[in-house]
């Protein structure tokens, strides 16, 4: 019951994210074929008035408190892909795992009856073919952290960039 | 379903809310956006009316395709009769305001009456209230959106909103969304101010069915390609608009001191690569933005560096804001610039206009048409960068004579200041040039003086006129989806061929303003971007509606002429110097006087002119002599008995 070593997941650079929300509209279009972000499994979070855009979606945890909390164990974890799945044929829609996910990953669509979540689309996520400025990844797990040190690193770079010429102009 | 979105009349005098099904005859006919909203203005505005009358409807839209898989179709079309000009008024936006609509339930809007007391309209999944804004009216674009949020509870709900400037009817005050995206020109947001209507609320969550999902889905990604792998359109996504200013002064094509230079000189802090630096500094290496499901993302996100306003959040500029706010009044600082961006947007109003005319006042202050006891005080002359902050406050609050005066428009102002004042004002139907100069260049003089809603770039300009393109590729782009065998040039001096360039440019905006896409997403500004051969497909795969690109042509020209028989009967005769089909006299008497070689003395001919917009008049089939569609075109194109009351 590990995790394969080479899994996938959504790795979001919210720093990239221009705000477009296309990924929802891919995402709603690809699952239910309409446009509407109420049914899409990622959301872009905005504050507008600062300019801060962050994409949302599921971190498919490895202990995940969706599949925990289901009284009736129809989420379960889908290690070839490394997804949380949820089986709909078992679902009693109780609700219970979007009341808990700290993410608020979960949705549920009143028209249906039924929760959803991401899939990361079989493998393919439109989410991430679509968007051109490379805001949502689908990157091995393992190198999530990597692309963090080298985003942390460049700024540090820079700020370091920066202090040698604040001091060679004051030498001169 | 794309096509199951409903038309809402609202009436803010009776409190009375209609809404009916937009039948598919009318879809073909119209379209939807622009198309329909000038059907509709045309059937609900009463001939004569005046622009802040009760009667005068304000029109709200979502084009076709908003919402859906066909690349930044996010665009929300406004139309009314414009307070400025007498004529059509009619601007168009992006952000996010029109896919929320459609979600909500609707897509068209017909707002007409006066609510008693300050009031806005909630829309949520088919259902519309109007509600007191009290605690709205007075406050900020911004403020009064997150505000309405607060009370409504939902931080997703998107507003179309009016600022300060239109509560208090400066009659080129704009509608906005967001923090920056602005429906300008034309004054739609006083219209919304004499209605007593701060904002416009909405959220939805109801389906929009595409009609092919996958196809739609596979399609989009490939027109999405076509559009972002324009190298103009990669450039924008770094630079956004102000590269386009940055191109144009390089060669001469920018008004400097109102129009008496054409180049701004010691330019290098309002040069676009300055405002990217600024945007790095202020918000950081990822500061651009993108409206609703557009990958080109030309919106910069900054915070100003110093001054008063030090640390504001603000979006922008556009290449518009450097031609308003530094080379028309001969100013060369980025600060205000940005300063001058801030308070536009703070206030809703038409920076275009605005900066025009505060450059027509600093000319007329050079001239001693106007003095400093007239200004109160403000030493209005060219390149005072305080002067200019000072008078974009004093016009939105209207707390000083000049201000108030300059609120009214040019026209009226110049009016009501009289001497010579008139004949440095340099507008079209009464609307501001924005800041390019025309007069090296033949086809856009034509574009700005025979635009439908005054002086305008954004209505007809073949802006690829500007790229020596060679004449073959002229050819292919201008020959389809109508056949086109006359003469056609790589020279942007030249007058021939340049009618046919503007019309099917006209054609070409016309088109994508129905669809709701954005114009930067068409053959405007790259000659590789989409056009009349590529719409059917994405309307197809996204509605299942079914047209050749010779029926969108067809579309498109019944849509302009909609709007030509509302300027018709509005006024328009094409040599009126107010309301015509013409330039001011400087264009055709002063020659450029800066810029490249084959642009230093270049002027507009006034004859050959003429003769340009007689050629455009037969194109479009309407009398040369009126200027007006003749029967024959309108039976050719089934709009002979208008109003025909169908919607």
């Amino acid at each position: 019951m590990h995790e394969k070593a080479n899994a996938k997941a959504l790795v979001i650079n919210y720093e990239k994210c221009t705000g477009c929300r296309l990924c929802e509209l891919v995402c709603s279009v690809y699952h239910n074929g309409v446009s509407n972000p109420a049914k899409a499994r990622i959301k872009v979070e905005k504050w507008e008035w600062e300019g801060l855009y962050i994409p949302m979606s599921c971190r498919q945890c490895i202990d995940a408190p969706c599949m925990n909390v289901c009284p009736v164990r129809a989420i379960s974890r889908d290690e070839e892909l490394g997804r949380v799945v949820v089986d709909h044929n078992v679902c009693i829609g109780c609700r219970s795992c979007v009341a808990v996910c700290p993410f608020g990953a979960m949705g549920f669509d009143p028209a249906e009856r039924k929760v959803f979540k991401c899939d990361l689309c079989d493998g393919d996520p439109q989410c991430v073919r679509f968007c051109d400025e490379k805001a949502v990844n689908y990157t091995e797990v393992s190198r999530e952290s990597l692309f963090r040190k080298r985003d942390a690193a460049e700024k540090i770079a820079q700020a370091h960039k920066k202090s040698t010429e604040l001091i060679s102009e004051m030498l001169d | 379903m794309a096509l199951s979105r409903r038309v809402a009349y609202i009436d803010l005098s009776t409190g009375k809310i209609e809404t009916k099904p937009i039948p598919v005859e009318i879809r073909k006919k119209f379209l939807g956006g622009r198309g329909l909203d000038a059907y509709l203005l045309y059937n609900h505005c009463p001939p004569g009316v005046d622009a802040f009358s009760p009667e005068n409807p304000l029109i709200v839209s979502a084009g076709l395709l908003v919402g859906t898989l066909a690349s930044a179709t996010s665009r929300t079309h406004t139309m009314a009769k414009s307070p400025l000009t007498g004529l059509l008024g009619s601007c168009n936006m992006g952000g996010f305001f029109s896919p929320e609509l459609r979600w909500a339930g609707f897509d068209h809007l017909v707002i007409k009456g006066k609510a008693d007391k300050p009031v806005y309209i909630w829309i949520h999944n088919g259902e519309i209230e109007i509600r007191d804004a009290k605690n709205l009216w007075g406050k900020s674009v911004t403020d009064a959106q997150w505000a309405v949020r607060e009370e409504l509870g939902d931080p997703d709900v998107k507003c179309l909103v009016c600022g300060p400037a239109g509560e208090k009817l400066v009659r080129y005050a704009n509608v906005m969304t967001g923090v920056k995206n602005a429906g300008g020109r034309t004054g739609m947001g006083a219209v919304m101010g004499s209605k007593n209507l701060k904002l416009i609320a909405v959220r939805g969550t109801m389906d929009i069915k595409i009609a092919y999902p996958k196809e739609a889905l596979e399609f989009n990604k490939r027109f999405i390609e076509q559009i972002t792998t324009a190298k103009v359109n990669q450039t924008m996504g770094i630079l956004g608009t102000p590269f386009i200013w940055g191109a144009t002064n390089s060669w001469g094509g920018v008004r400097v001191n109102n129009f008496q230079y054409n180049q701004l000189l010691f330019a290098d802090d309002v040069e676009p690569e300055r405002f990217h630096e600024i945007s790095n500094e202020t918000f950081g290496k990822y500061h651009m933005a993108g409206c609703f499901a557009c990958q080109v993302h030309c919106r910069a996100r900054y915070r100003i560096p110093d001054g008063p306003y030090k640390g504001c959040y603000d979006e922008g500029p556009e290449y518009t804001t450097q031609g308003a706010f530094a080379s028309e009044v001969g100013c060369t600082s980025a600060l205000t610039v940005l300063t001058g961006n801030y308070l536009c947007n703070q206030y809703g109003v038409d920076w275009l206009e605005l900066g025009s005319l505060i450059s027509w006042a600093m000319e007329l202050y050079e001239k001693g048409i106007l003095t400093i006891k007239d200004t109160g005080g403000i030493d209005l002359r060219f390149g005072n960068d305080e002067a200019v902050i000072e008078m974009i406050k004093h016009v939105c609050e209207r707390d000083t004579w000049l201000g108030d005066v300059l609120a009214e428009g040019g026209l009226r102002a110049a009016e009501i200041i009289g001497k010579d004042s008139e004949q440095y004002l340099i507008h079209v139907k009464g609307m501001q040039n924005l800041h390019s100069d025309e007069r090296a260049t033949p086809a856009l003089a034509l574009n700005i003086a025979t635009a439908s809603r005054g002086s305008d770039h954004l209505r007809s300009r073949p802006a690829i006129d500007l790229y020596h393109l060679p004449e073959p590729v002229l050819r292919k782009i201008y020959s389809s989806p109508i056949p086109y065998d006359g003469p056609l040039s790589s020279d942007f001096r030249e007058y021939a061929g340049k009618p046919w360039q503007v019309f099917w440019q006209e054609q070409c905006f016309m088109a994508v303003d129905c669809l709701g896409i954005c114009k930067y997403h068409t053959t405007f500004l790259g000659a590789t971007l989409p056009n009349f051969e590529d719409w059917p497909k994405v309307i197809y795969y996204n509605t299942g509606l079914e047209f050749t690109p010779q029926e969108l042509w067809t579309i498109a020209e019944r849509c302009n002429n909609m709007e030509r028989l509302f300027n018709i009967r509005e006024g328009l005769t094409p040599d009126d110097p107010h309301k015509g089909d013409i330039l001011v006299d400087r264009y055709f008497n002063e020659p450029a006087k800066r810029g490249a070689p084959d642009v230093i003395g270049a002027r507009i001919d006034r004859e050959k002119f003429l003769k340009m917009r007689a050629e455009f008049y037969r194109y479009h089939g309407w009398d040369e002599k009126t200027g007006a569609p003749t029967e024959e075109t309108l039976k050719r194109l089934g709009i002979d008995n208008e109003p025909s009351h169908l919607l």
